[in-house]
């Protein structure tokens, strides 16, 4: 699939958001006033931030409104919804903190649930398509919610959570490698099924319906970049875990902190890059390429 | 509404027989021009005199396919949207644009609720969507729903543009929820099948697959026999110096 920065953006970016705040909502780290200001303005600049980039790559903006009319059957939709319901139940509760220095304990619960939800229904938006193999696996929300549970506790700096975290998180990241590298054969989809004329023979493409490019070759058979993948699998789980990891194990300091959070949040970029890069639409098929 | 039917009343569709197709591309270019100034959004082309690409809702791939035995053949093989029963492109619209037709099965785009997004082109396994880069909303096959219903259109041109014209009569369209239409009986007769069945799209439309080809002579000219077995003179010592050399021929 095309790595289209919106979509790296938005993913990224609101995954860590909500991340945050999910943790503040359970009163990680137990913040009021001018400090919890700085926390929810951190989380809502992530979080809001990501929710625009989604927007950058719509055809037609003027009508994304309508994207709330389909929570019955469209994961799009739900998480258009759960973010809405999420930021507005945080705010409330951010206000709560900042302004009057309580804490409304049930309503940080109820909004770090709906955070991390919303989290789990862009990861749904993905994993529900058939289509491309390697994103419709159960360990793509797993996938999703540790990056944002990590990225949240390291952002909220509770620094023994985190380093569990990020400990689950490359063992996710790695399982997902693994099962995903496997997962276009394991489906059962191949240019034999997708010509239906594998019962004569072997499948050739002989000559493509088009002699340019299109959409869905732009779009869907993205496999520039493919040949460095296994470098930036490596690269990318250095930023985000093991780097990340030494600066905590390290004694505390500020300097320290920053750089495990600026890693971790360039680690995230490069595997959310290699997260559309990597997955294989089954039309490609149809051209002989995966 | 994205929620597909419970079950649709007809089940419009097209059977696309493999055996009989040219791979002329004229269906193609049928569809282009009738969906380009009829029904929605035209369909846009980008920079048409320089390296073009465009929006077309029925491309045709050809595929090589080599038996275990025998020749290798050539298969030309269009491809447009199947009008899926269980449409994935369908459930994961946000926006409402993308439905199923309850009284036919048409798969169709409401172009004023579409927002672009391309999830279901994304969603689709068979690439019969493209998002029309001018107009920012996605395209499919209509199955020429402004034709087929159509009063002020002769009754022989009330079918897909496609069909109408494809010169080989390698398209037919039907209904697929009668056994006794054209279309029910093909597939029966000539063992119609689904594209990527393991996809669970139930696709409407069907395919005929080759007939068997008759048996090609497939053993090579026997070597023509030696003319002359002795040889004398410059020919000789050229033909016997040049088969010493490294790659040289060996009778
Ligand atoms: S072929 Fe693709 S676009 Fe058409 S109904 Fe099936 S899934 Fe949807
Ligand atoms: S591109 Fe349009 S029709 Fe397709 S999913 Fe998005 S809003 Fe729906």
């Amino acid at each position: 699939m095309h790595p289209a920065p919106s979509v790296i953006l938005f993913t990224s970016l609101s995954g860590l958001g909500f991340g945050l705040l999910f943790w503040l909502g359970f009163g990680y780290p137990g913040v009021t006033g001018g400090t919890a200001f700085v926390f929810f303005a951190i989380a809502y600049l992530l979080a809001v931030g990501g929710l625009m980039a989604s927007t950058f790559h719509l055809g037609k903006k003027s009508n994304a409104i309508k994207a709330f009319s389909q929570w019955r059957s469209s994961w799009l939709s739900r998480e258009a919804w759960l973010a809405v319901i999420s930021l507005i139940i945080m705010g409330l509760y951010g206000a709560g903190l900042v302004f009057l220095g309580t804490r409304w304990t049930l309503v940080g619960y109820v909004g770090g649930l709906l955070s991390l939800a919303t989290v789990f229904s862009t990861s749904m938006i993905y994993a529900q398509l058939k289509s491309i193999p390697r994103w419709n696996m159960p360990l793509t929300p797993a996938l999703f919610l540790s990056y944002g549970l990590a990225g949240g506790a390291l952002l909220s700096g509770q620094i023994a959570t985190t380093k569990a975290l990020l400990l689950v998180l490359a063992l996710v990241q790695v399982a997902y490698w693994a099962l995903g590298d496997r997962a276009l054969i394991t489906s059962g989809t191949s240019m034999a099924s997708a010509t239906g004329l594998g019962k004569i023979g072997a499948v050739k493409a002989f000559e493509p319906p088009h002699t340019g490019t299109n959409y869905l070759l732009r779009e869907m058979v993205y496999v520039v970049g493919r040949k460095h993948s296994a470098k930036l699998r490596i690269i990318s789980l250095l930023l985000v875990a093991v780097l990340p990891m030494a600066c905590l194990l390290l004694p505390f300091n500020h300097l320290l902190a920053a750089l495990a959070v600026i890693s971790h949040i360039a680690g995230v970029f490069a595997a959310r890059w290699l997260f559309f890069a990597e997955a294989e639409h089954v039309v490609g098929l149809y051209y002989g390429k995966r | 509404m994205t929620t597909l039917p419970t079950g649709t009343d007809r089940k419009l569709g097209l059977v696309i027989d493999l055996d009989t197709c040219v791979g002329c591309h004229a269906c193609v270019i049928s569809c282009k021009g009738w969906n380009t100034e009829n029904y929605g959004a035209p369909l846009s082309d980008q920079d048409a005199y320089g390296d073009p690409s465009g929006t077309f809702l029925n491309r045709v791939h050809s595929y090589e396919v080599e038996p275990a035995e025998g020749a290798a053949q050539l298969i030309h093989f269009p491809k447009s949207c199947l009008h899926c029963d269980d449409a994935p492109c369908v459930t994961v619209c946000p926006t409402g644009a993308s439905y199923k037709r309850t009284e036919d099965g048409i798969v169709l785009v409401n172009e004023s609720d579409c927002m672009g997004c391309g999830l279901c082109a994304w969603a689709c396994p068979y690439g019969a969507r493209e998002l029309d880069l001018a107009a920012g909303i996605m395209k499919k096959c209509t199955l020429c729903v402004d034709r087929i219903y159509n009063e002020n259109l002769p009754e022989e041109d009330r079918e897909p543009a496609c069909v109408r014209t494809c010169p080989a009569g390698a398209r037919h369209f039907g209904d697929f929820s009668d056994p006794e239409s054209d279309v029910s009986r093909l597939v029966a007769e000539r063992g119609g099948f689904d594209l990527m069945p393991e996809q669970g799209t139930k696709p409407v439309n069907k395919y005929l697959p080759p007939r068997p080809k008759d048996k090609l002579e497939t053993e090579a000219p026997a070597a023509l026999p030696a003319v002359a077995t002795e040889t004398t003179g410059f020919l000789s010592w050229l033909d016997k110096t040049l088969d010493r050399l490294p790659g040289g021929g060996a009778n």
